[in-house]
């Protein structure tokens, strides 16, 4: 099969998937509401839409501009249906291609993320079902403070190895980004719960700062 | 009327549908992509590689959903948190969501929701919040890969770079948010201490690498990294708890 026929194909199966995917989840709150006859109304559910719905929608259109590339065609489709694509899906797929050594955007570095992005998604749901089973003898395990810091740090833990992989080998762009990120974060701390946003932030300073160093040949 | 409950056995029915309907889509798209693997020449031992590692990777952060679950399901049950959070949601949304129409019908979310129509409110608010995050993929995906290609197909090596400057792009911005807290004093440099440890485990797994020669290694690398890490926390908190407190 030549490249173009996969990729096709992949973007048809992918909006299949999708549009199923819509329907799945729709499914939930229209069932419970007939099957308890209980529709809360318009109003109590635009209210509650108005607090989280702009922040919502914005940041998704976002998370998809910015992880899409990355990504590739397959696990695009696969990740955002599956979602936690900051905290898993992303670092799964780039560890997984430099691990094997291929590059995002060419048709091996496609395979690979789409495998790490299925992989993931398939034991991320398999961890989270057993847990559901296991929830009473476990929730004192988990619920333990002496555990919490492990999970309250999960985000540092990741991404301290994952930065020592890239920015050894790309230091020279990664200096401007994260001086910036550094100081804009000592400045205002509270931009914390909005990282989501600065992602895109970081790309653009990255992007447009290697422009630069790329143009005076320093690259 | 019948007789509403957050966990009853409908709403287990109703997640678990989704659930499946999730692996289902993985495998399929697993499936495929090793397939094509194999016609590209990709040897079969590294595509094996590629699935051990991410499985293992993957156990860490699915049991921080798993603590989300928790949080959510004491005031909406399981089977909501659990399909939300399996599906296109993450804690960070689907919390605040709750709040958010929690505080529009003037609810206290301290106590498990008997009411269901504050319950369907609750679930559509968070459906309805996530939903277009799946249809952005479908209508900007082509223009956004044709964007790429252009780049690309233009100058190569900008093209490398420019990939590069993606993810550093990222990462950068997630440094930048483990110093946010370090003003409250040394208890905010916790997490610092956790990334920089991180990082000291993957130079430590790079050396063992490149000068040992230990090639199986860079399949556990990361997850390595992470749950040394994540150990390296429950160890230093109540000891940096206890100077600074």
């Amino acid at each position: 099969m030549k490249r173009d026929n996969f990729e096709e194909k992949t973007h048809i199966y992918g909006r299949i998937w999708i549009l199923l995917a819509l329907v799945m989840i729709f499914s939930y709150p229209v069932i419970t509401c007939i099957y308890y006859d209980a529709w809360p109304g318009m109003m109590p559910v635009l209210k509650g839409l108005l607090g989280v719905a702009p922040i919502f929608w914005t940041v998704g259109l976002v998370e998809v501009l910015t992880y899409v590339p990355m990504l590739g065609t397959g696990s695009s489709y696969l990740s955002f249906v599956t979602g936690n694509v900051t905290s898993i899906k992303a670092p799964a797929a780039l560890s997984a291609m430099e691990n094997a050594k291929v590059k995002p955007g060419t048709e091996e570095g496609e395979v690979i993320s789409t495998i790490a992005v299925a992989v993931s998604a398939i034991v991320t749901t398999i961890v989270i079902a057993i847990g559901v089973v296991l929830l009473v003898p476990l929730t004192p395990i988990l619920d333990n403070p002496a555990v919490k810091p492990a999970f309250d740090n999960i985000l540092p833990a990741l991404f301290g190895g994952l930065a020592v992989v890239y920015i050894s080998k790309n230091w020279k762009i990664s200096i401007v980004p994260l001086i910036f990120m550094l100081s804009l974060f000592l400045l205002v701390p509270s931009l914390a719960d909005s990282v989501g946003i600065l992602v895109p932030v970081g790309i653009i300073i990255t992007v447009g700062s290697a422009r630069i160093l790329y143009k005076k040949g320093k690259l | 009327m019948r007789q509403f409950h957050p966990n009853d056995t409908l709403l287990f029915i109703l997640a678990g549908a989704v659930i499946v309907f999730i692996i289902a889509q993985s495998l399929f798209f697993l499936i495929r992509a090793y397939k094509r693997g194999k016609e590209l020449g990709i040897t079969s031992e590294q595509l094996k590689k590629t699935i051990v590692s991410t499985s293992i990777f993957t156990i860490a952060p699915a049991v921080a959903v798993l603590l989300g679950i928790i949080t959510l399901s004491k005031f909406l049950g399981l089977p909501l948190p659990w399909l939300r959070l399996s599906v296109i949601g993450a804690i960070t949304y689907e919390l605040p969501a709750a709040t958010s129409t929690a505080n529009a019908l003037g609810v206290s979310l301290s106590e498990t929701i008997m009411d269901p129509k504050v319950y369907t409110a609750i679930a559509w608010v968070m459906t309805l919040g996530i939903f277009p995050g799946l249809i952005w993929v479908p209508l900007f995906i082509k223009k956004i890969q044709g964007g790429l290609m252009k780049i690309k197909s233009k100058d190569s090596k900008w093209g490398d770079i420019f990939m590069s400057s993606l993810f550093l792009g990222m990462i950068s911005a997630f440094l930048g948010m483990v110093f946010a807290d370090i003003r409250s004093g040394l208890v905010g440099w916790i997490p610092v201490f956790v990334l920089l440890f991180s990082a000291f485990l993957m130079m430590i797994c790079g050396l063992l690498i490149k000068k040992c020669n230990m090639k199986w290694l860079e399949t556990y690398a990361l997850p390595i990294c992470m749950l040394g890490a994540m150990i390296f926390a429950v160890v230093i908190t109540p000891w940096i708890g206890g100077i600074a407190g």
